[in-house]
């Protein structure tokens, strides 16, 4: 069975329900007009750039340019990181602690998942690789992002309190055990919302995909537990790491709380 | 038997400082607003980094785990925090004794900190930080908001601490009565010095 091909007609038509929503919303002066069309733009372009990639990529299944592929995914999610980040040791120390954090995780489980769980052969055929580390990456870059920031601003927002438990003779995790508790449930309560939802609520994107790819439904579900519980561990794992890392640049090696190494974007 | 001893203790504008305080001693700090008196019970709390040494009975501050420094070299600041609901979660030890010694219904443990006025708050931190027992106590205006009972409740309970536990005190003011009656010595801030300042 094979996926009904969409032609350029088609997607226009498409298109004109996000025009037709970028109207409206100009018309009530909402301010989303331009970058409803610029978000839907970039898709597009994104999209068929990637098309093109992935297709030559699948006709040349090297594994230097998977890993080519795969670091620029990397360093492309560490960059989102770095850029929302309000308050931080800085841009570049976020770039390296999110880059660090994240090919450990996502490029580790994805790694496992290609060679022992899927058996994929060769393990890195990108057919398997690039979504399977797409899908892992984009979540984990969510939770980190979530993660990181929550706890540089709970730490400047709490900082009285923080301080305040030092002086009464708690250690720096204990002084900050709140804050993390707190830091760690932002960065996996998306992903948690999503298994426990999985399949009531929402059926997830690969597997809506496979299905309209003709897959059988019992293939498709399997398939898709599986992502769940990657992007469960990948995430989880990456957001603990962040943590680590960022409650070791809190404080120096006497546990002063040092704020002064967080700077200040306006 | 309590020795604080500060060693060309610096901090940003402030220093070098030099100062004992003995066993059983109280030194009152006072000097104009800004001048560092804060900044330099940081230092010795080892909250801030300083260059110079401090030493607590002849140990240099940084041979102790950060954390038990603290705990032995306590400081009060001018405005507690409180992290948790109650009252008696803030405390691992029972300060029943204290609570009295402070006019404190021992019922308070139970009360939401919301529910605490200023001076009850204050007169709480203080009861918390001795149920560390530290040898020295910093304390930064620890009178400031009581009224004129309350602190000298606040007064006594420091004194018999002291007597009792052989505590070094140093103590941060503008009360110049206060200053007469508790300190051994008084000295202020001056030019980013520590000096003597005639007793009132």
């Amino acid at each position: 069975m094979n996926v009904i091909p969409l032609s350029t007609p088609d997607l226009l038509l498409a298109a004109v329900l996000v025009l037709a929503l970028a109207t409206v919303t100009a018309h009530l002066q909402l301010r989303l007009g331009k970058p409803i069309i610029i978000a839907a733009v970039r898709t597009a372009i994104q999209l068929l750039l990637v098309g093109l990639v992935l297709r030559a990529l699948f006709s040349h299944a090297q594994w230097y340019w998977v890993a080519l592929m795969s670091i620029i995914m990397l360093l492309v999610a560490s960059r989102e990181v770095a850029v929302r980040q309000e308050r931080g040791p800085g841009r570049r120390w976020a770039f390296g602690a999110s880059a660090t954090t994240m090919f450990i995780s996502s490029f580790a489980l994805t790694g496992f998942a290609l060679s022992v769980v899927i058996g994929v052969d060769p393990w890195y055929a990108p057919r398997y690789a690039i979504p399977l580390l797409g899908m892992l990456l984009g979540n984990t870059m969510t939770g980190v992002t979530l993660a990181m920031s929550d706890m540089t601003q709970c730490a400047w927002q709490q900082r009285l309190v923080i301080e305040q438990r030092l002086l009464l003779g708690a250690n720096r995790n204990e002084a900050i055990e709140d804050i993390r508790r707190q830091s760690a449930r932002t960065g996996m309560i998306p992903t948690i919302n999503a298994m426990a939802a999985a399949g009531i609520v929402s059926l997830p994107g690969m597997m809506t995909g496979q299905l309209l790819a003709g897959s059988s439904p019992y293939d498709a579900v399997r398939y898709q537990i599986l992502i769940m519980f990657l992007i469960a561990a990948s995430t989880g794992f990456a957001v603990l790491m962040v943590q680590w890392l960022v409650a070791r640049q809190l404080f120096d090696e006497r546990e002063r709380l040092r704020l002064d190494r967080l700077t200040l974007r306006g | 038997m309590a020795v604080l001893r500060l060693e060309k203790l610096r901090i940003r504008n402030l220093g070098p400082v030099d100062l004992v305080v003995g066993h059983k001693e109280c030194v009152c700090l006072s000097g104009a607003s800004g001048t560092g008196k804060t900044s330099l019970l940081r230092a010795v709390a080892d909250l801030d980094p300083h260059d110079g040494r401090v030493y607590l009975d002849e140990t240099d501050s940084r041979q102790v785990e950060p954390a038990t420094w603290r705990r032995e070299v306590a400081m009060l600041p001018e405005r507690s925090q409180w992290w948790r609901d109650t009252v008696g979660e803030h405390f691992v030890t029972h300060a029943d004794a204290g609570l009295s010694q402070l006019d404190l219904d021992a019922r308070i443990m139970h009360r939401p900190v919301s529910s605490l006025s200023a001076g009850e708050r204050h007169r709480l931190a203080l009861l918390r930080m001795l149920g560390n027992e530290p040898k020295v106590l910093l304390l930064d205006e620890p009178t400031g908001s009581l009224d004129e009972a309350s602190a000298s409740r606040v007064v006594a309970l420091v004194a018999r601490y002291r007597e009792s536990a052989g505590a070094a005190v140093l103590w941060v003011t503008h009360n110049l009565a206060q200053v007469a009656r508790m300190s051994d010595r008084h000295l202020s801030i001056s030019g980013g010095r520590l000096v003597s300042a005639s007793r009132s």
